[in-house]
């Protein structure tokens, strides 16, 4: 039978546990004997740690242990605690920055783990931490980039400067180019500071198995494979020695399933107590302990004809990192120099890009690291030149979006990690006519600026790509059982994207049997493969989705092989028809070769890149700086879809993610670096009444030729060009008061001030 | 984020609830729905040593609507109010506020009495007793007392009330079926608390013009207050846009707000104004 | 101390702290944990149950608060057998993704669609104003919502 599975809109598996409540997230763990980790948090931003004095907590009935860096003594570690490497850009420079898993000189930011109590409940727990003494001599906090780069109040000491590194993105020679440009503008661009906050808290049960020596770790999510070697090395055991278990998972984006202090505290207090400890991040710690991300500053130049064709863009990224080097901390500050050019054909790029150490939560990604912000950048620029020179704003976009002959087209190069990047493939013109012509731009524009009802009606428009599918590998296994059934087993993570379901359709099409007979699609877990990358960078349903096709070409052929030596028939004649193997006239349950399994990976070092472009109508109440959304639509091409009706999840998902960066969310620090939302009341996210009326379109016209599916990693295209596209919106919608947006999100107040300024140089 | 932990007793008469609140040092609280004092224990914020449950209370969850005016139990919950077709007409200007009160499942358990009690700075309840020159009747240990709501609110969560008192019910004056009113407040998103808002009413004499005019300001300042001056405006004026302008620009220069993480100070001034000028608008629509 | 309350039809009966919320009673005494925790604040509305037929957050309710009361959790809007139409209409739509928040959906809007089963795409919206969901964007959630409605709709004999 030839399957259809692939493109087809199929109802998730998934989903007949979570509609239920039958779901198993971390939290939901329990064994017997287990204790219950609570963490004490700096309060203090900037400080030497004195001492901490756990004596009156340790007196507390049900309090069994507080933990602080005085039990460590790791030898392969300078103070005995170890640190947390970094995952991706493991540079030499950055390793004077990278974080102790507890504080034991310095405190550098408001939640930096100082202790960890361990309590027959939480609860007791959290009453033990009202009796821990911490004495800490406060030090100058560093608040903001502008305060890092005074190197007054130095973080890392040693170092002798809160610059960790400067990126250089290059092509071309922009100096140069400049020189002789006709035309040039320079803006100051800001984005806020925002995180991947997921619905479920971070969460760590580790149990320790001494007789055993087996160390089980429950509540891993997007990268175990990684986090064991981690664990494996900090900890002193090998890497078969730890068992990484994914649960469900409450959501990633980025930001959930990296290596965190906590997945060493509680699987050390699990080994150091000899009992079970879990530990659940309440919402509180949460807001103040998972990685930040996106709060940029840019300097920024951009050269153009007088055709509007741009020459160049040159200029600095100045990105507040908060107190260490995380694990993926770098990427964001990377990406956004790099890859702020965004479609656009850019022959000359020259951008700094400088990691700035404050005393705030440190920075990791959050869906779109780096991209969101340059294109925030690059869509105002484009905007702004297009009405200094008198060019349309639509026409202005298409004299620049790389042609359809252009591919594959050098994006800039970023050093010192000599990161080169280019685009794949599309039609990157006809997504924004497509978009165009569906939303209605040509009506809809009439309106721009124009004040009907006491609203000033805008339109924006910005374009995006969005890459994908890191590699180097993914790996993919698949088992007959006893039942004649098949189960696949993964290398990557859920965090809720619906692998279980696209795996099974790609799996099902290509052994071309029902997608009921894949009966269960295991992945996240160490146990699963030999080996496995996990989740982020748009890749599981490339790498992944690849590694299933390899897996399934490796297993029919060790099928072929057992079942013609079986049944004494050509490999060549064996055929699997549902539940047998058929060949030259005879059948067997395919349960009779219950255990075959084959495992085989997909190598790939190129990205791929979905793009599109995103168009919006709001309007604006001048008086209260609010901005209603009338439409707004995202036409993304994705090379292949596999589903349908995850993928529209993906890209409405991920822009209402990008809406609540661009209007609503922004992690807040007074000047003296405390931390100012640690509620859910005061990081707003967005909610189901403030964005009603979204839209999106997605095309499969453009396969990927880097990949077996064709696929292009496709979750992020939602969010990348949201705060572009709704700056450039209220631009348009003010432009009576001369109103430029240059920074996120667009507050209320932030929006009147405009005003405000507008309407005070026109009186002047 | 637990809660620290504390006694717990469920009373079932006024005195027995007083003689409990009365036990505990000051360090007693009366639970009503807990929608505002169950987040704030969470953080620990608040750390009572005993909580005294008034749910089996009887007689506090009415809404009484008479001559006199409307009077709600101190149990009655925002979700009581929604459902009271009778308040369109007895106090339109309640109905209209109330409908802003947090989000759905809150309204199935916040009361009237716990959210006066709370005293938030930016929420309605309170913002409707003060600009209605609402009454609010108390029990303690030395007896029933009768305390207005202009001298309720001290400040941002601090209240009149003394530790041994229990609302007992917020009395609102009758309100004629000819009254103009509007409400209007802004927040950052559906059911946070407002930035600014403005509850206000007058009535309308025979020539047209506005008497008995109160005008009420939420979410600025420390507590909800009543702006004498924008009142002085609209008293003896006809609710023309011009009226409208001058209170507008009078609410703007009478209050002196607050900034924090979601407003600057100059941005609410001219919101209260905004808020004002709608406000009038809508009830002279 | 002990409480007595009936969680989906059945009777129980725990020993708890005074301050034990009921979202932590339903999950770690009685091991219903469907309910999901997503602030301790009562901003999310991931722990929304039902109690006596009002949607509330039992993040914002001790367990003691709960005696005599019928208290109902995903679990008890739910059987072995079939997705409800309710669960259905979020499936079909792809209504929910990592599934967190999607137990508070469900008695949510279970509550919503029982009193209110005409309401419209602007009620639904208001209501369901109190749940955060970060993966979808809320779009697929409101149809599903308007879209089971009529399952809700009292047959006319």
């Amino acid at each position: 039978m030839k399957n259809t599975f692939i493109g087809a809109s199929i109802e998730r598996r998934e989903d007949l546990r979570f509609l239920r409540g039958r779901g198993i997230y971390v939290d939901d763990l329990t064994v017997p004997g287990l204790l219950y980790a609570v963490i004490l948090r700096s309060s203090v931003a900037h400080g030497r740690l004195k001492s901490v004095d756990t004596s009156a907590a340790l007196k507390i009935p049900g309090v069994h242990a507080v933990i602080t860096a005085k039990d460590m003594n790791f030898t392969d570690y300078p103070a005995g605690v170890p640190i947390v490497p970094m995952r991706l850009q493991p540079l030499p420079e950055f390793k004077p920055f990278e974080q102790p898993v507890i504080a034991y000189d310095k405190v550098r930011y408001v939640g930096e783990p100082i202790a960890v109590v361990l309590a027959s409940s939480v609860a007791v727990g959290e009453d033990a931490l009202e009796h821990i003494a911490v004495e800490i001599e406060d030090l100058p906090p560093v608040a903001t980039w502008r305060a890092a780069q005074k190197n007054e109040s130095i973080l890392f000491e040693p170092t002798g400067t809160n610059r960790s590194l400067m990126f250089e993105a290059r092509k071309g020679d922009a100096d140069t180019a400049f020189r002789d440009a006709p035309y040039t503008r320079r803006e100051n661009l800001r984005t806020g500071r925002h995180y991947g906050l997921t619905m479920e808290p971070r969460g760590v049960m580790a149990e320790w198995d001494a007789a055993k020596n087996k160390l089980t770790v429950s509540g891993a999510a997007k990268v175990p494979f990684f986090n064991r070697r981690i664990l494996a090395k900090q900890i002193g055991l090998a890497e078969s020695d730890i068992e990484m278990i994914e649960n469900d998972v409450g959501g990633g984006y980025g930001a959930r399933g990296e290596f965190y202090p906590e997945d060493f505290l509680i699987p050390f207090a699990a080994k150091h107590i000899n009992r079970p400890v879990k530990w659940i991040e309440d919402r509180r710690e949460n807001l103040m302990a998972m990685n930040h991300a996106r709060e940029t500053e840019a300097d920024l130049e951009i050269a153009c004809n007088r055709d509007g064709t741009i020459i160049g863009v040159r200029g600095d990224v100045h990105t507040d990192m908060g107190a260490y080097m995380r694990t993926n901390g770098a990427v964001g500050a990377r990406n956004a120099p790099q890859f702020m050019t965004g479609p656009y054909r850019v022959p000359h790029h020259k951008v700094d890009s400088h990691l700035w150490m404050t005393n705030k939560t440190p920075v990791g990604t959050y869906r779109g690291p780096g991209r969101f912000e340059g294109c925030f950048y690059m869509e105002r620029l484009l905007d702004m030149v297009a009405a200094d020179l008198g060019i349309d704003r639509v026409e202005m976009r298409r004299r620049n979006l790389i042609s359809k002959a252009e591919h594959p087209y050098k994006l800039a190069t970023a050093q010192p990690t000599n990161a080169h990047d280019q685009t794949d493939s599309g039609d990157y013109h006809a997504t924004l006519d497509l978009c165009l012509k569906e939303f209605g731009w040509s009506e809809k524009s009439k309106l721009g600026g124009k004040l009907v009802g006491g609203k000033y009606h805008g339109v924006g428009v910005a374009c995006f790509i969005e890459g994908g599918a890191a590699g180097p590998k993914e790996s993919a296994r698949l088992e007959i059982n006893r039942d004649s059934t098949i189960t696949v087993f993964m290398g990557t993570s859920s965090v809720g994207q619906g692998v279980e379901t696209i795996y099974a359709q790609i799996a099902a099409d290509a052994l071309e049997v029902p997608i009921e007979r894949i009966r269960h699609v295991y992945h996240g877990s160490t146990n699963t493969v030999s080996d496995g990358y996990g989740a982020y960078h748009s890749r599981s349903v490339v790498m992944g989705g690849s590694a299933v096709l390899v897996a399934t070409e490796k297993f029919m052929a060790t099928l072929r092989q057992a079942a013609g030596k079986r049944l004494g028939c050509a490999e060549s004649s064996v055929t699997l028809d549902v539940d047998k193997v058929v060949a030259g006239g005879f059948s067997l349950p395919l349960g009779e070769f219950a255990g075959l399994t084959a495992e085989s990976a997909f190598l790939n070092h190129k990205h791929t890149y979905s793009y599109g472009s995103h168009a919006t109508h709001i309007t604006v109440d001048a008086k209260l700086g609010h901005i209603e959304i009338l439409d707004y639509l995202v036409v993304q091409d994705v090379g292949r879809a596999i589903n349908p009706l995850t993928l529209r999840g993906q890209v409405i998902g991920s822009l209402v993610q990008g809406l609540g960066g661009a209007v609503l969310e922004d992690l807040k620090y007074d000047e003296q670096a405390q931390f100012l939302t640690g509620t859910l009341a005061d990081y707003l996210l967005p909610l189901a009444s403030d964005f009603p009326n979204l839209r999106c379109i997605v095309t499969d016209d453009h396969p990927s030729p880097i990949n077996p599916l064709g696929a292009k990693g496709a979750g992020e295209g939602g969010i990348v060009a949201a705060g572009g596209c709704m700056a450039n919106a209220v631009a348009n919608a003010l432009q009576s008061f001369g109103v430029q947006p240059r920074a996120l999100p667009l507050s209320p107040t932030y929006i009147w001030e405009l005003v405000q300024a507008g309407q005070q140089k026109a009186a002047e | 984020m637990k809660m620290p932990p504390f006694e717990y007793a469920c009373p079932t008469s006024l005195s027995e609830a007083v003689k409990l609140l009365a036990s505990h040092d000051g360090e007693a609280k009366a639970l009503a729905g807990g929608q505002s004092l169950l987040p704030m224990m969470a953080f620990r914020v608040a750390q009572p040593t005993l909580l005294v449950d008034l749910r089996k209370l009887s007689g506090l969850g009415e809404i009484k609507i008479s001559a006199d005016g409307v009077r709600l139990g101190a149990l009655v919950r925002w979700r009581d109010i929604e459902d009271d077709d009778r308040l369109d007409a007895a106090h339109p200007l309640l109905k209209a506020a109330i409908a802003h009160v947090a989000h759905y499942q809150i309204r199935n358990r916040g009361t009237v009495g716990g959210s006066i009690a709370h005293a938030d700075p930016a929420a309605e309840m309170p913002g409707i007793a003060v600009a209605c020159d609402a009454e609010i009747a108390v029990m303690g240990k030395a007896g029933a007392r009768i305390i207005k709501a202009a001298d309720f609110f001290l400040g941002a969560l601090t209240t009149a009330l003394q530790p041994d008192e229990i609302i007992t019910e917020v009395r609102l004056p009758a309100w004629p079926a000819s009254r103009r009113s509007g409400f209007q407040e802004f927040a950052r998103r559906r059911g946070d608390f407002a930035m600014a808002g403005a509850a206000l009413f007058y009535d309308l004499d025979k020539s047209g013009k506005a008497s008995n005019a109160h005008v009420g300001v939420i979410g600025v300042g420390d507590r909800p207050r009543r702006l004498k001056p924008v009142e002085a405006v609209l008293n003896g004026s006809a609710i023309d846009e011009a009226t409208i302008a001058k209170a507008a620009a009078a609410a703007s220069a009478a209050v002196e707000p607050q900034e924090d993480i979601h407003a600057s100070a100059a941005y609410r001034r001219s919101l209260t104004g905004t808020m004002v000028e709608r406000a009038l608008k809508s009830a002279a629509g | 101390m002990p409480v007595k309350f009936e969680v989906n039809g059945k009777p129980v009966s725990v020993d708890v702290e005074p301050r034990l919320t009921l979202a932590d009673c339903l999950r770690h005494h009685l091991r219903l944990t469907g309910t999901h925790v997503g602030c301790e604040h009562g901003v999310c509305g991931a722990c929304t149950v039902l109690v006596d037929g009002d949607a509330v957050r039992s993040c914002l309710m001790l367990a003691v608060q709960a005696e005599g009361a019928k208290v109902v959790t995903v679990e008890g809007l739910s059987n072995d057998d079939d997705l409800t139409p309710l669960q259905k209409s979020f499936r079909k739509h792809h209504a929910l993704q990592c599934g967190f928040c999607t137990p508070g959906f469900i008695t949510t809007a279970h509550a919503l669609l029982t009193e209110e089963p005409d309401c419209d795409a602007d009620r639904v919206r208001e209501v369901l104003s109190g749940n955060i969901c970060r993966c979808t964007g809320y779009i697929a959630i409101v149809e599903a919502v308007l879209d089971a409605r009529s399952a809700y709709k009292k047959t006319t004999p």
